[in-house]
């Protein structure tokens, strides 16, 4: 008896922890949602997956969906897995998805050279593999508002406006997977050239809550400013090790992934100072945001457990990138006078995307980011990024936009894709004029 | 010949020349080691109890740890939800031998370990599921734990000591002196070393296995609490902890599966290593080796001792 109730309470446990929406795409627009609520990087994973299925909710609750067809989110857990994300693909791609935003530079890597077999769009969203920026090479992918490559850019622009980055040191501690790996080409490429010396700090993913030999090694190489390229717990854990080593924290800048609240939330006050590149807005002083907590939060339909995780750094991030979605589809609509698109007339909705600063205001998100530009050749957008600062206990935006030195990354990207496609005869490529 | 340079004579010049760095680097290492100590002395007590690695171990650290924040978090007073928190790793520790253990009574090690694999995964889901996956800060100040540093100008140079890293030495080493005298002094702890060796005849001398294997699985609750609030307090406390435990594989090599003096050892031995070699050996490699060097001092010290270093010689005779 006592068996048969405890396998019976797990059965409704397990029942209950599953949401499974039955999709369609006859009728409505299809967006697979592949998000990691669970695992080591859950506490990333998770604000980002409530800020993007928000806004999606909230469009079908203010507007009736896009142009008349509601929106059907459907979440795929990963668990920031790879091969959980593939399979993620496989089981959802029949169901006639628009366009994937894995969240990580590790499944996007994996569906890359599927999205053109299968003619599905994937949208990594400032992740993922740099050079697919490169629309000719890569016709199903887009990374705006900038890749890894220009934000790191900007980021040196960044130190360079500060106090000169000619003869300093930099130290790069990132996480040892494809993700932190990505920029390391081009952070080697610019020390030549903007004249500094680098010193690389790669943190094993198993490895990330046990810093102390790294910034051992941070205290012996006497950097002049630390970047860092980290995810999950790395994040926090790195800033309390940069502390004790009493490493200035505002000569430490953390990419757009390593400068959340969660990331911030378990250091604190001790964080004070520390700095993170961004390309979302901060904070609910948007529209757009009151919008979703007037139509979604409010009405009792968010994930969030609190509200006052509205408008959280990643929360906002996860919402941008459905704002992103959303307007591909409103483009992709009005380019082909169809209501219900595919996956096909999606990627001409992104490829004809243009975010505007009047777009950003009749959307109710002024000021939110920097106006993007995409185009077939250009998948990147030409976005910017800003650096924030962490006070104690919340962020504060600390410069306007920065923009990266296109001139000296779009060849190296451009000179990546061809690399990417030298070796890949099958590789299907596109022409623009 | 710069090689040779590099790997024999470098990495002493510079131990020379920055004297107050190498102290820094002896610091972490003895730190690190006590915390490995930590962690595999989690695996130690249940090994002994049952003859059996328990997977869930890594989970259980995040799960006491989730516990103890989580509390403070819904307005529990911080020692009151120590106190919680101590309780529901007993009433687990019950559970798990009224559920799981008590219906594998003489089955083979192996059936066992997959039992433990199945609870870490039940864990992991029933903890996410009431806690959430989001990480939280440990509770380190509110517990009474001391924070900040205290800077000693030494060899021209400092030495920086956290004042949490002392803390987390000494309640490391009174833990495991509490364990050392409570399994070695008391009728329990004689009663462990009889079920460790064989189920079946320890319960035809009338000790009573489900006692003892609560009692162990609950101490081991309590050794992976610990675990949690100093590794917490080192980062934060989220399910990423549990992928910590995992550090203390090459430690339990090393030091040898049954054995307390074992598991302390054998983490000093690790810790020390893999931070001397990380620091001044790392960057020929290219740095981030010391993942990996733990188990390379485990299996040279497994070629000389295959039981480890104070484990038991099993002779089997035919």
């Amino acid at each position: 008896m006592f068996k048969k109730l405890i396998l019976g309470a797990a059965a409704i446990v397990a029942a209950g922890s599953m949401q499974v929406t039955t999709a369609s795409a006859e009728d409505s627009l299809y967006i697979p949602s592949l998000t990691y609520r669970t695992g080591p990087y859950a506490g990333n994973g998770t604000p980002f997956a409530n800020g993007y299925a928000d806004y999606f909710n909230m469009l079908n609750a203010r507007d009736g969906g896009i142009g008349g067809v509601k929106i059907v989110v459907e979440e795929c857990e990963t668990g920031y897995n790879s091969q959980k994300g593939v399979e993620c693909y496989e089981s959802t791609k029949g169901k006639g998805p628009l366009a994937y935003s894995p969240l990580s530079t590790g499944i996007t890597l994996q569906l890359i050279p599927k999205a053109a077999v299968d003619k599905i769009p994937v949208f990594s969203m400032g992740y993922g593999l740099s050079a697919a920026a490169v629309g000719e090479s890569f016709p199903w992918i887009f990374n705006y508002p900038t890749t890894y490559w220009s934000q790191l850019s900007a980021i040196l622009k960044y130190i360079d406006s500060k106090e000169g980055i000619k003869g300093k040191k930099i130290g790069f501690i990132y996480l040892d997977a494809g993700y932190g790996k990505e920029p390391i080409p081009l952070l080697d490429k610019l020390s030549e050239s903007m004249g500094f010396t680098v010193a690389k700090f790669p943190v094993a993913g198993k490895e990330m809550q046990n810093q102390a030999s790294h910034w051992l090694n941070v205290r012996k190489e006497r950097p002049d400013w630390m970047i860092m390229w980290g995810w999950g717990a790395m994040n926090s854990t790195a800033i309390k090790e940069a502390v004790k080593i009493r490493f200035p924290l505002d000569h430490f800048i953390g990419n757009w992934w390593s400068g959340g609240d969660a990331d911030l939330g378990p250091v604190g006050k001790a964080g004070k100072g520390y700095l993170a590149a961004n390309f979302s807005g901060l904070g609910t002083d948007f529209p757009a945001v009151q919008d979703i907590i007037k139509h979604v939060v409010d009405a009792g339909n968010s994930l969030v457990k609190d509200k006052s995780e509205v408008g959280h750094v990643l929360y906002n991030r996860g919402m941008f990138n459905a704002v992103v979605l959303a307007e591909a589809i409103a483009a992709a609509q009005k380019a082909t006078g169809k209501k219900v698109i595919t996956g096909e007339d999606m990627r001409v909705g992104l490829e004809s995307f243009d975010l505007s600063e009047a777009r950003l205001k009749e959307l109710g998100l002024e000021g939110f980011t920097a106006p993007i530009k995409a185009s077939c050749k250009d998948h990147e957008g030409g976005g910017s990024i800003f650096i924030q600062q962490w006070n104690g206990s919340a962020w504060e935006k600390v410069t306007d936009s920065i923009t990266p030195m296109t001139d000296v990354v779009r060849p190296l990207l451009e000179e990546a894709a061809k690399n990417y496609v030298a070796d890949k005869p099958e590789w299907k490529t596109q022409t623009c004029s | 010949m710069e090689l040779l340079y590099n790997i024999f004579i470098d990495p002493f010049v510079q131990m020379g020349a920055m004297p107050d760095f190498l102290l820094q680097v002896l610091w972490e290492g003895f730190v690190s080691g006590i915390l490995y100590a930590l962690l595999a002395l989690g695996f130690v007590l249940i090994f002994k109890a049952s003859g059996v690695f328990n997977f869930a171990q890594g989970i259980m650290v995040v799960f006491s740890a989730l516990s103890l924040v989580s509390l403070y978090a819904a307005g529990v007073p911080a020692y009151i939800a120590l106190a919680l928190a101590i309780l529901i790793m007993a009433a687990l520790a019950v559970t798990i031998e009224r559920v799981v253990l008590r219906h594998l009574v003489n089955q083979d090690d192996i059936i066992l370990f997959m039992a433990t694999i199945g609870l870490s995964y039940f864990l992991i889901g029933f903890g996410e599921l009431i806690f959430g996956g989001e990480p939280k800060a440990m509770i380190t100040e509110e517990l009474g734990l001391p924070t900040g540093s205290t800077t000693f100008d030494i060899f021209d140079g400092i030495l920086i000591l956290q004042h949490i890293d002392i803390a987390a030495a000494v309640i490391a080493a009174i833990l495991v002196a509490v364990l050392a005298i409570f399994f070695s002094k008391t009728r329990i702890g004689r009663g462990l070393r009889a079920v460790a060796d064989d189920h079946q005849a320890a319960l035809s001398v009338g000790i009573s296995l489900n006692q003892i294997w609560a009692i162990v699985w609950f101490a081991s609750g309590i050794v992976a609490l610990a675990t949690g609030i100093m590794w917490g307090a080192k980062s934060d406390v989220s399910f990423a902890l549990q992928i910590v435990a995992l550090k203390a594989l090459p430690v339990l090599i090393l030091g040898g599966f049954t054995s307390v003096p074992g598991a302390i050892v054998g983490g000093l031995i690790i810790g020390f290593g893999e931070k001397l070699f990380e620091v001044y050996w790392g960057g020929l490699l290219g740095g981030g080796v010391e993942g990996w060097f733990a188990y390379v001092i485990a299996l040279i010290f497994l070629l000389f001792r295959p039981q480890g270093l104070f484990g038991e010689k099993i002779i089997e005779r035919v």
